[in-house]
């Protein structure tokens, strides 16, 4: 049942059925500087959960005067509650290659790499096919631009873009200190583009549709649709593309079950938004920026195991490096463990609270950073589950 | 040992012996012998021009860079939240009392190794698992017990 505030939209996993490259062989007609203006102008942001301008990331890389520039796609799609990237890459992988070809000539990057996390190592014969038919048309265009893969090994942390350089170069995935960022020092030192599966997706889509279109969707901030992963306690699990600017209360009216008490968005590393909040929080970069992770819970789930699980998941996929999140994933785990077995009293919360919020400005990357997110809005809105 | 360093040198004759060789050759290793043993670590120092410390710390970093022996098949169930809401604990006691293996545990004829690993991305189809690099998703406990059979028979 479709909500009135909700427009369903249609346009990562539409218009599939012509296999020309004819929006590729377009595109590549254009100059440039245009095509890199469009993209600013449609405000299209990182579709991964960070939500850099993807236009601006182009202009940047392009404004470097370097002889090779890689051009990478992040499909180490690993944040608990995502699986848009790989059904992206199952069902719409031309839309993937041809913006990545786009951002090498873009560029002026003749090599892209797609970074394929390695639980979607059945993925691969099916788009290394893909790849062979894409060089074909590549070569006719007169385009000079390879695409190859190269499998990730398991780990949480690739996917911040640093890592997955440093894994790429066949290192453990820690990463960089920032600046300089990959645009201007990334692969082997060269600039280099790292974008997220779904943005390369968007932005063949705005080469098909132009920005004028992609605008009349979402709001001033938050342009265009997006994919959302959604799963947990909903009777329409799955891949949902919905307008930017969509109220949490739209979504759980149209896909929660009866009595859902909170929705996880942006999966482990994302907020716990209680139910008198839906109606306030906006999916979005002015609102909630995800990645597209939307897990229901409804009143019979318990909050505790829910951030449980979570802090263990962290405890288990940081990557060391730093102190901050090496130390603190593993005392968060531990502290709600003590208390909630009555070893600690009830005030230990509030130390665990401090240590998540230093861990939040301390920690070198994304990772550490974010542990706090599900901490502390899991806490806040359920105290009592998790203390008793 | 003799197929794996045998192997190894193919691939730096192949591919070269710079960094960017490290983890593609252990991933190939992998698939070999379902494990990187002490000697491959050593031979691939060697053979990369790296210390043994340098190598055996990349490989331990990455989730499926096993440095144990583990079984010809390697079962990972999807232990995230949704597949922990869809039922994944009925799951991991159907495919432990049916191997008489206990998380972490390979079976004595070496055949199956059950783990339980993060988010394999099939959320909506949970709970879902792997084994080697088939996905299983849906999973009821009659379907478990039907694909660890036809495993067998294999």
């Amino acid at each position: 049942m479709e909500s009135p505030n909700q427009k369903r939209i249609d346009l990562i996993f539409s218009n599939y059925t012509s296999s020309k490259y004819k929006v590729l062989e377009r595109t590549l007609q254009r100059p440039p500087d245009e095509l890199i203006s469009e993209l600013m102008d449609s405000g299209l942001k990182g579709r991964g959960n960070v939500g850099f301008p993807t236009g601006m990331k182009w202009k940047f890389a392009r404004r470097e005067d370097a002889g090779t520039k890689y051009v990478i796609c992040n499909a180490n799609e690993s944040e608990t509650g995502t699986f848009k990237d790989r059904e992206i890459l199952e069902l719409v992988p031309r839309k993937v290659l041809s913006g990545m070809a786009i951002c090498g000539y873009c560029i002026g990057s003749k090599k892209g790499i797609i970074y394929l996390r390695h639980e979607y190592s059945y993925l691969k014969e099916h788009l290394q096919n893909e790849i062979s038919i894409f060089q074909e048309f590549v070569k006719q265009f007169n385009h000079d631009f390879t695409i190859e893969i190269f499998s990730g090994s398991g780990s949480y942390v690739s996917g911040e873009e640093s890592s997955l350089i440093e894994s790429i170069e066949g290192f453990r995935a820690e990463p960089r200190n920032k600046p300089p960022f990959p645009v201007i020092k990334g692969l082997y030192g060269c600039p280099t583009v790292v974008n997220n599966v779904e943005t390369f997706a968007t932005a063949q889509v705005i080469f098909r549709i132009g920005a004028e279109e992609f605008l009349k969707l979402g709001t001033s901030y938050s342009s265009g649709s997006k994919l959302f992963s959604i799963s947990g306690d909903t009777k329409n699990p799955g891949i949902h593309e919905l307008e930017l600017g969509t109220t949490i209360e739209d979504v759980v009216k149209e896909f929660g079950d009866k009595n859902i008490k909170s929705v996880q968005v942006g999966g482990a590393s994302g907020y716990c938004i209680p139910q008198k909040l839906f109606a306030e929080t906006v999916i979005g970069y002015e609102g909630l920026t995800t990645g597209g992770s939307m897990i229901f819970f409804n009143n019979s789930r318990s909050m505790y195991k829910v951030l449980h699980e979570y802090l263990r998941f962290f405890a288990e996929e940081s990557c060391g490096l730093c102190t901050p999140c090496r130390v603190g994933t593993q005392q968060l785990l531990l502290g709600i463990e003590a208390v909630k077995r009555g070893e600690m009293p009830v005030g230990y919360i509030d130390v665990l609270k401090k240590l998540a919020l230093s861990m939040k400005i301390s920690s070198k990357c994304g990772l550490g950073q974010s542990v706090a997110n599900p901490f502390i809005s899991i806490l806040d809105n359920f105290k009592e589950e998790i203390l008793y | 040992m003799p197929e794996i360093k045998s192997l190894i040198q193919e691939y730096a004759v192949l591919h070269g012996t710079a960094r960017n060789n490290l983890l593609p050759l252990l991933q190939e290793i992998v698939r070999q012998e379902n494990y990187l043993s002490e000697d491959s670590l050593l031979e691939v120092a060697k053979t990369l021009n790296l210390s043994p410390a340098d190598v055996y710390g990349t490989a331990s970093f990455y989730n499926y860079l096993e440095t144990v022996p583990r079984g010809k098949y390697v079962i990972r169930l999807c232990r995230n939240i949704s597949c922990m809401m869809q039922s994944q604990a009925e799951i991991l006691s159907t495919v432990s009392s049916l191997l008489k293996i206990k998380v972490g545990e390979t079976t004595s004829d070496k055949n199956f190794t059950l783990l339980q690993v993060n988010c394999l991305g099939w959320c909506y189809k949970a709970p879902a698992m792997m084994i080697n690099n088939e996905v299983f998703t849906e999973l009821t406990p009659q379907k478990v017990i039907q694909i660890i059979k036809e495993y067998k028979e294999k």
